[in-house]
């Protein structure tokens, strides 16, 4: 028996696919939907209502770029009317100042900025858009609200070596949060795993700096880093666990329990447009697929950690040893772990990775990347 | 860091009580903390007019059964931690 579900805690809400910029990690799957496929600020206001009423404190409104929705700031106050959180996660684009005013005075509570970089070269190239200078002015807008305000860096092999420029645009705009968040190689990110991956030198200082940064900063900015799966000695508690924390909804109204599920064949995702939102948490054969323990494979089964990273990552799972029930292949007590040995093998390869002076990347032709196109 | 008496606590940028099927929490940008008996009774009162000496105080009263030493103690590391989670200003 799949064990009983608890309380939803935060709704990922997916507002739009659609975009300004084109990450070369995007998160988005690789199969992006259309305009015409996305709920209506109707139903959108719905799944906020249902959301709250079973029991879901925040609301994550990103995308794609949720900015790209015409009905936002209709769509922030809804939320926050039904009590709940409401973040934006945003590029930053299109945005001015009298939108701003408008998000803020519907309640927004949370404002969340992407950066591709510390300069704007390198987050040009990554964006494959000119969008950091206007992040930069978007940056000064905020400072007149008092509303939360939290700087992602997204860091992987090309930026991580702007560290230091980084962390002069936190001291310079003071926000309560700044995440160092590095790549997952999902998706976009996954295409492109070859290009941005780190090296464990750089991993290493990267480290060695946020930890005095954290000194610098107490009281003032809260700093958290995600380290990249690949280089952990056990797998993150994906999404809080399956089915235990979080549900995401797709731009066309799709739920999911986490945002690459759709990487793993067979399972059968519940629509919004035919279903409740509770009915859905609860009954949902795609939420109760590795809920609980009943799924899991040894060396999971009877490990001590398994109550506190669940297993891991299922899509991990997929990608990496084409089993959804597989332990994380990151995980040191994986069986398959031996083929992520072999990726970091190769980006550390001394040719490759370069002396400590030269940027690793340098080698790196513009068209190796592949972009995220923008969906119709 | 240690907190000062004489500051008065208030939410952070981001930070706002909310509740949910009964329950208070605390939220903030990514996370919520539940609020329960004590820890609602001191973040109830961060509200930029009471001062650290005075939630102390309140509380001292409100828990007259607890060692009062205790109590200050208890709320002083309380204030640090949610400030080091940056739920906190404290304003002079």
């Amino acid at each position: 028996m799949p064990s009983t579900a608890q309380n939803p805690l935060a709704l990922v809400a997916e507002l739009t696919h659609r975009c300004p910029l084109h990450c070369v990690y995007c998160s988005n799957p690789l199969e992006l939907q259309s305009r015409s496929n996305e709920l209506s600020t109707g139903t959108w206001s719905r799944v906020f209502k249902e959301a709250a009423e079973a029991g879901a404190l925040q609301a994550d409104l990103t995308g794609g770029e949720p900015l790209a929705r015409p009905d936002i700031v209709e769509l922030v106050r809804n939320a926050r009317g039904v009590g709940l959180y409401v973040s934006l996660i945003t590029s930053g684009l299109p945005l001015d100042e009298a939108k701003l005013d408008l998000l803020v005075d519907a309640g927004l509570d949370h404002f969340q900025l992407s950066f591709q970089g510390a300069r704007e070269e390198t987050a040009n190239e990554i964006s494959g858009t000119k969008s950091h200078q206007h992040k930069r002015r978007v940056l000064e807008w905020i400072k007149r609200y008092r509303i939360g305000l939290t700087l992602n860096f997204v860091i992987h092999r090309r930026n991580i070596d702007e560290l230091e420029e980084m962390l002069a645009l936190v001291d310079h705009s003071g926000p309560g949060c700044v995440e160092f968040a590095s790549v997952q190689y999902y998706g976009w990110a996954f295409a492109n795993r070859e290009n941005l991956l780190p090296t464990r030198q750089q991993l290493d200082h990267c480290v060695e700096r946020l930890n005095r940064a954290e000194e610098e900063l107490r009281g003032k900015t809260r700093v958290v880093f995600v380290l990249p799966d690949y280089y952990a000695k056990y797998p993150k508690p994906c999404v809080g666990g399956w089915g235990r924390k979080l549900m995401l909804i797709t731009p066309s109204g799709d739920a999911l329990p986490c945002h690459a599920a759709r990487v793993i064949p067979g399972l059968k995702f519940e629509n919004v447009n035919h279903r409740s939102l509770r009915e859905i948490w609860e009954h949902s054969e795609a939420f109760q697929k590795f809920r609980g323990e009943d799924w899991m494979q040894e060396p999971c089964k009877s490990c001590e950690r398994r109550t506190q990273d669940f297993g891991g990552c299922r899509c991990q799972a997929m990608l990496l040893a084409g089993d959804s029930a597989a332990t994380d292949p990151v995980c040191s007590l994986a069986p398959e772990r031996p083929k992520i040995d072999a990726i970091l093998a190769k980006t550390n390869e001394p040719l490759r990775a370069g002396p400590a002076t030269a940027p690793p990347t340098s080698l790196l032709a513009k068209s190796d990347w592949l972009y995220r196109p923008n969906p119709a | 860091m240690s907190v000062d008496l004489n500051s008065r606590p208030r939410f952070a940028a981001g930070c706002r009580m909310g509740e949910n099927s009964n329950q208070r929490v605390l939220l903030m940008p990514e996370r919520a903390l539940r609020l329960n008996g004590p820890s609602l009774e001191i973040v109830s009162r961060c509200d930029g007019k009471h001062t650290v000496a005075q939630i102390v105080g309140e509380l001292q009263l409100l828990y007259s059964r607890a060692e009062p030493r205790k109590v200050e103690q208890d709320i002083l590391g309380y204030l640090a931690l949610l400030q080091k989670e940056r739920a906190l200003d404290f304003e002079p």
